[in-house]
């Protein structure tokens, strides 16, 4: 009887213990799904994980290798009902679809708690709020308008860093003659794009950009600006080297970290891979804006983080602590000194992280400046098409200038 | 003596076919819903302006008059074609030869067919994957060629516009090669041996035998080869992925990876469902005549 009485106590102990702690388990539990599977990325979003495990969560991570597979993982599950707690996005017209079909929570009360109004700019409050409420907590800016290079390989080459693509171009037999590959470059469609944008910010001017990608102005395409800007774009074919169609964008940052090539045309999220090597900015490598330090756009992009929409309050809890963390300024700037990234926050203080960042802060509290990249100002679907006419473009040596840009302005037109 | 009296023809029928009907209606469901159903859907969703989520509106035919100006898609039609007639060929062809290679009786017999069959092991995504290391200029097969000696030796055929798509042909014929091989193998090794034998006495050239003997006996086998190829055509899309991403810039485009990176990443259901319709329809164009001349009239008069 003794013994029947006290298993029966154990029992309902280990029951109740049980109970509890599965409670407290699901009540803190956030599963993420993100695409940052790269060295210096995975170190970016350990910083997350740890900070929320601290605040008494569990980090569940479900990182999926390749943005285009991240997003839609996420969005098929989103769609199809089991959404996880949170996913990752670009800063822009991304999850325009997402928000619109509902199925995105508001953060409006995390965002007023926490005063994200005072402290983003302007162009990043724009991204991320739909019809006036916040949808997405931005976590950083990627300048995506810059150039980094090995110093060791400019110097024995004899050449100064360039700043501007004609720079560029007048450096680049010097640095093939030296053995190296002037420019790094992954041939994939995306970087493709990313590069013609780029050199048309810093080719064409920021007026030129804005006019041609945020009001889609078919005249600005067919002028002589525009002609000019795909000129020194095709001209940069002579710079990178035949294995670089399908090359990762990372291989590319390696081979620049290792000597083999001397510049790359790349985001700072390149910078993450450049700390993961161990090496300073300012001595074995350096960063340039494109079109120089002093006057070149910034041309801003970024990760958020969206949370669909849930009945669990235990969810509902996660998911306000992970916006909450994200924003907090110690987080800030622990995350974005391992991404290459800056805070999204202009009242961090930066003095501790590098000169590249630096860099980037002070372009950053110039308006003129904040340039938003194409993901902010145009859909998937016709930065998609604009894509598929510039990678034609790039891997065709023989297509002519005009055909590209009729090409373009078409693009343009079908798209919407 | 009781004689047991036949059942009513009607009533014999309907009992002894409907436990056959019964076990038929779950893939009857199947065929229905999930098949036809849903291709139905797809023709229906190509004539609205769906973005990411279906929208039931009617646009005409808007998508297809996209669908039709846009380079990329025509580009990755001329693919499939020429990568279905090579593809095919290749394997038929390839596949004999190594048939008619083991069933002359030779040593480890066993171990060849496994060698060759092999490949057909891997998925189309490791296939693509060891393929482009290998054809790669600054890692695979050129470089290899070049250190050892040839140093003006090019096989640039990856990264080459106009060649890209024989790179995937190759790729591909070395994997289901192995395939076709152990189905004509089967067909051969049920060739009677008195026709040898016969064929040896009349005097007719080896060759000949297989030309106009073997061939005409392999035909279904020949028929069950073509269309499990025809298959692996059309949906081919894991292999350009992995091998190529589609890439130089769109030069190795096929209709299925259109459809995919419409469907998703591009979030333009409308466009993607459009390319899949006009899929449909040339399968069905391709496949009618063939239809028509094996169960048409002429077969029921005969």
């Amino acid at each position: 009887m003794r013994a029947l009485r006290s298993l029966l106590m154990h029992g309902a102990a280990g029951v109740v213990i049980a109970a509890g702690l599965a409670q407290s388990a699901a009540a803190q539990e956030a599963e993420v799904i993100h695409w940052w599977t790269s060295g210096g990325e995975s170190a970016a979003v350990k910083v997350f994980a740890e900070q929320f495990e601290e605040a008494g969560g569990t980090w569940v991570d479900n990182a999926v290798a390749g943005g285009v597979n991240a997003r839609t993982a996420g969005i098929n599950r989103i769609v199809g009902g089991d959404p996880p707690t949170a996913m990752q996005f670009n800063t822009g017209l991304q999850f325009d679809e997402v928000v619109g079909n509902g199925f995105l929570r508001d953060l409006e009360d995390v965002a007023a708690a926490g005063n994200w109004r005072d402290v983003l700019p302007e162009a990043i409050i724009k991204a991320t709020t739909r019809e006036n409420k916040f949808y997405a907590v931005p976590v950083n800016i990627h300048g995506q308008s810059w150039l980094w290079y090995n110093n060791e390989v400019l110097e024995q080459a004899g050449v100064e860093p360039p700043s501007t693509y004609e720079e560029m171009l007048e450096v680049g037999p010097k640095l093939k003659d030296a053995g190296v590959v002037p420019m790094a470059f992954s041939g994939e469609p995306n970087w493709e794009r990313f590069l013609f944008n780029s050199v048309m910010l810093a080719e064409g001017g920021s007026d030129l950009y804005l006019d041609v990608l945020g009001n889609k102005n078919i005249e600005a395409v067919q002028g002589e600006d525009f002609r000019k800007v795909a000129e020194t774009f095709g001209e940069l074919r002579d710079l990178v080297d035949e294995g670089s169609p399908g090359r990762k964008w990372n291989d590319a940052t390696n081979m620049v970290i290792t000597g083999q090539a001397a510049m790359q045309v790349m985001g700072d999220w390149a910078k993450g891979e450049f700390i993961a090597a161990g090496m300073t900015a300012g001595e074995e490598y350096g960063c340039t804006i494109l079109g120089g330090d002093d006057k070149g756009g910034y041309m801003m992009g970024g990760d958020v983080f969206v949370f669909p929409q849930t009945d669990d309050p235990a969810e509902q809890e996660a998911q306000e602590k992970l916006a909450e963390l994200m924003m907090a300024p110690e987080t800030q700037i622990e995350f974005n000194k391992k991404k290459g990234s800056v805070p999204v926050r202009l009242d961090v203080d930066v003095s501790s992280m590098d000169i590249c960042a630096q860099k980037g802060m002070a372009a950053l509290r110039d308006p003129e400046r904040q340039i938003p990249s194409d993901n902010f100002l145009t859909s998937p679907d016709m930065y998609g098409s604009l894509q598929d006419v510039i990678t034609e473009y790039w891997n065709t040596p023989s297509m002519d200038v005009e055909t590209f840009v009729e090409n373009y302005a078409s693009a343009m037109e079908a798209a919407s | 003596m009781a004689i047991a009296l036949p059942l009513p023809a009607r009533r014999r029928r309907l009992s002894r076919r409907l436990p056959v009907m019964l076990a038929l209606v779950p893939a009857a469901f199947a065929v229905i819903v999930v098949y036809l159903g849903c291709m139905l859907w797809t023709v229906r969703l190509s004539f609205t302006s769906s973005r990411m989520l279906p929208i039931l509106d009617f646009v005409g035919l808007e998508q297809y008059a996209r669908l039709f100006g846009n380079a990329r898609f025509l580009i990755s039609v001329q693919n499939v074609v020429i990568f279905g007639a090579l593809f095919m060929l290749g394997c038929l062809v390839l596949g004999f030869l190594l048939a008619v290679f083991i069933d002359q009786r030779v040593r480890a017999e066993g171990a060849l067919r496994t060698i060759y069959l092999y490949p057909h092991a891997l998925s189309f995504i490791v296939t693509g994957l060891v393929w482009q290391w290998f054809l790669n200029p600054t890692l695979g097969l050129q470089k290899l060629v070049q250190d050892a000696g040839w140093a003006s030796f090019t096989f640039d055929w990856l990264v080459n516009r106009e060649m890209v798509i024989y790179t995937l042909v190759i790729a591909g014929v070395w994997q289901s090669a192995g395939l076709i091989m152990a189905i004509l193998l089967a067909g051969l090794r049920g060739v009677d041996e008195d026709l040898w034998k016969a064929s040896r006495v009349d005097g007719i050239p080896t060759w000949r035998v297989y030309v106009s003997v073997v061939l005409p006996i392999l035909k279904p086998m020949l028929i069950t080869s073509t269309v499990l190829l025809a298959i692996a055509v059309v949906k081919v899309y894991d292999l350009v992925v992995a091998m190529t991403n589609g890439g130089p810039g769109t030069a190795s485009e096929v209709p299925a990876k259109f459809v995919m990176d419409h469907l998703f990443e591009r979030a333009n259901v409308g466009l993607a469902t459009a390319c899949a319709t006009i899929m449909l329809v040339t399968v069905i164009a391709v496949l009618a005549p063939w239809f028509y001349a094996q169960y048409g009239p002429a077969k029921r008069r005969a």
